[in-house]
C-alpha cells in the first residue's frame, strides 16, 4: 500500500508499504532515515522515538497505515523542529527538513568534536557539550524525548527528568552524563542562550 | 494482510462483521510486538486511530464513559480526582512513550492477567461497552469480563467501544510489584477501593490468577469487620488483626503460576503484603477526610 504523511515539516509518500509494516521501518527503509534506531522492536527500549501529531511514541509500535495523513518528527529533522518552536511557527514559509538534508544529517559541521557549524537543537549541543553520548545508538530516542520534556516541562526536576526518559535505554549506562545534559539544555533555555 | 481503515465506529463495527478474523489496532503496544516477532499473522488489521470518539471521555453523575483508546497519559492528566485508582495504575503502565499510545481498550482486548488496569478497574466498578453490527450495544460487568488467560467476553464481531468507571466515592491505591518502576511487566499487582456510600471495600488481583480477580471473601470478610466494630462512623486505625486476616484472605484469593517473573508462593505472599498496605493507605486517606470535614462542620 502506499503512505502518505509529513516528515519534518515536508510531504513525504512511501511506496510498497506492507500492511504489517511500522512506521520505524517505513522511516529507515523506504525513506532512507536511519535516525530512529531499530533495536528491540517491542517498545522497551525507545531507540524509536519520533513525535507523530507532537507525542513521543516508539515508532516500531506505530503500524505504518496508522500515520496516513499525520505528522511525524525524526531526530532528523530536530534542529529545524526546534528552531520553528523558537521562532513562533515558520517565518519564511520554507522550514522543514527535505528527505535529502534529512537523509545525510550529521551532527559534525566544520568541528567534528563540538558540532560546530551545524544548526544544532539546543538539546542536541547540550548532549555534546554534556559528554552525553558514548556508542550513541540511544541518543536520537533520547535526544526526541528530551526535546519533548523540555517543551512541557523548561524546568524539571531530576525526577521529571528520570520519569520522562524512563522508556530510553542507554546499554553504555551513561545515564548520569545524560541528566547533566538534559538540566544544562534546561538551564541554558531559562537564560535564553 | 489487508489494512482496513474505517473512518467511522459504524464502518468498524461493519468491517468487523464482515471480517470477524480482523485484529482490532489502536496504540498497537501489543498487536505491533507481535507482529514485529512474527508471533501472529493476521489476515485483516483494523485501525481504529481515526475514530475520534474513541478517545474522548464523559465525565457522568455516577460513573465516567472512557473512550477505549483514551491514552494512559490522559487518564493520568485528567481523570485523577474522578479514577484515582485508574489513575494510579495507569502511570504504572511502561514508558511515556507507551502511555501516550496505549490505552484501557487495548487491556481489555488482550484480556492479559497481566493488564496494568485490571485490578483498577475490578476495585472501582463498572461496566465495558461493547457494540457489535448486529447486535448492537451491551455493557458487560467487568467482572464477568475475563473468561481465562488472555481471553475476555467479546463475540468475534464486537468491538470495545468504551469503558464507564464508578467515579471514586472514596480513597482508591493501586500497588505493583515488578524489577524497576518503568517498563515492567507486573509479577503480580493489586488494586484497592474505598467506597463509603455503600460501605464496602472492592479489589483486585493481577497477574497472580488465569485472569484478574477480585478477592471476594477477603472483601465479605473485610466488609463484615468494618461493619462491625462501626468503623465507617468512628474512623479508627484497623485492627492489626483485621488487617492481617484481609491480607491473608487476598493471598487466598489467588491462584499464581512459578514462572520466569516470580514463584507462585512469592506472589502470594507479595499480593498480601500489597492488600495490607493499600489498605492502611486508603484507610487513613479516609480518617483524614473525616477529621476534615468533621472539623468543617
Amino acid at each position: 500500500m502506499r503512505v502518505n504523511f509529513t516528515v519534518n515539516g515536508r510531504p513525504q509518500e512511501a511506496d510498497d508499504v506492507w500492511e504489517g509494516e511500522s512506521l520505524l521501518y517505513v522511516l529507515r527503509e523506504r525513506l532512507g532515515l536511519p535516525g530512529s534506531k531499530n533495536a528491540c522492536e517491542q517498545g522497551e527500549c525507545g531507540s524509536c522515538t519520533v513525535r507523530l501529531d507532537g507525542v513521543p511514541v516508539c515508532s516500531c509500535l506505530v503500524a505504518a497505515g496508522q500515520v496516513e495523513g499525520r505528522d511525524v518528527v525524526t531526530v532528523e529533522g530536530l534542529a529545524d523542529f526546534a528552531k520553528q518552536r523558537s521562532e513562533g511557527g515558520c517565518a519564511t514559509g520554507a522550514c522543514g527538513t527535505t528527505l535529502q538534508d534529512a537523509q545525510q544529517w550529521q551532527a559534525k559541521g566544520t568541528d567534528s568534536q563540538t558540532g560546530e557549524g551545524t544548526e544544532l537543537s539546543p538539546v542536541q549541543q547540550a548532549f555534546i557539550d554534556a559528554g552525553a553520548v558514548q556508542c550513541g545508538f540511544c541518543t536520537p530516542g533520547l535526544l526526541v524525548a528530551s526535546d519533548e520534556l523540555l517543551e512541557r516541562n523548561p524546568n524539571p526536576s531530576d525526577a521529571d527528568i528520570r520519569e520522562a526518559l524512563s522508556g530510553n535505554l542507554c546499554r553504555c549506562t551513561g545515564y548520569e552524563k545524560i541528566m547533566d545534559a538534559v538540566r544544562l539544555a534546561a538551564a541554558r533555555q531559562s537564560e535564553g542562550v | 494482510m489487508d489494512f482496513l481503515r474505517p473512518a467511522s465506529w459504524e464502518e468498524a463495527l461493519a468491517a468487523k462483521a464482515e471480517h470477524p478474523t480482523a485484529v482490532p489496532i489502536a496504540g498497537g503496544t501489543d498487536v505491533m510486538v507481535e507482529i514485529n516477532f512474527d508471533h501472529r499473522r493476521p489476515e485483516y488489521l483494523l485501525d481504529l486511530n481515526r475514530i475520534g470518539d474513541l478517545t474522548e471521555w464523559e465525565i457522568g453523575e455516577e460513573s465516567v464513559r472512557l473512550g477505549a483508546s483514551v491514552p494512559y497519559t490522559k487518564i493520568m492528566e485528567n481523570l485523577r480526582a474522578e479514577l484515582p485508582g485508574l489513575a494510579l495504575a495507569s502511570h504504572t503502565v511502561a514508558s511515556p512513550q507507551i502511555r501516550n499510545r496505549g490505552g484501557v481498550g487495548g487491556n481489555l482486548g488482550t484480556a492479559s492477567p497481566a493488564g496494568d488496569a485490571h485490578p483498577a478497574l475490578l476495585a472501582a466498578g463498572g461496566e465495558v461497552e461493547v457494540e457489535s453490527a448486529a447486535r448492537g450495544t451491551r455493557l458487560i460487568p467487568i467482572d464477568e469480563f475475563y473468561k481465562g488467560v488472555k481471553r475476555n467476553a467479546l463475540e468475534p464481531d464486537e468491538l470495545i467501544r468504551a469503558v464507564h468507571v464508578k467515579k471514586a466515592d472514596g480513597p482508591q491505591q493501586y500497588s505493583k510489584v515488578g524489577t524497576r518502576n518503568a517498563m515492567v511487566i507486573a509479577v503480580c499487582a493489586f488494586g484497592l477501593a474505598l467506597h463509603p456510600e455503600s460501605r464496602t471495600v472492592r479489589t483486585g488481583i493481577g497477574s497472580a490468577a488465569p485472569t484478574p480477580v477480585r478477592a471476594k471473601a477477603a472483601e465479605e470478610f473485610l466488609n463484615a469487620a468494618l461493619e462491625e466494630g462501626g468503623f465507617w462512623d468512628n474512623g479508627k486505625i484497623i485492627t492489626p488483626s483485621v488487617a492481617k486476616q484481609f491480607a491473608d484472605l487476598c493471598s487466598a484469593s489467588c491462584n499464581p503460576i512459578d514462572d520466569v517473573r516470580g514463584t507462585a508462593s512469592y506472589r502470594r505472599h507479595a499480593v498480601g503484603v500489597m492488600a495490607r498496605r493499600t489498605l492502611t493507605w486508603t484507610w487513613e486517606s479516609y480518617r483524614g477526610t473525616r477529621r476534615t470535614t468533621e472539623g468543617a462542620a
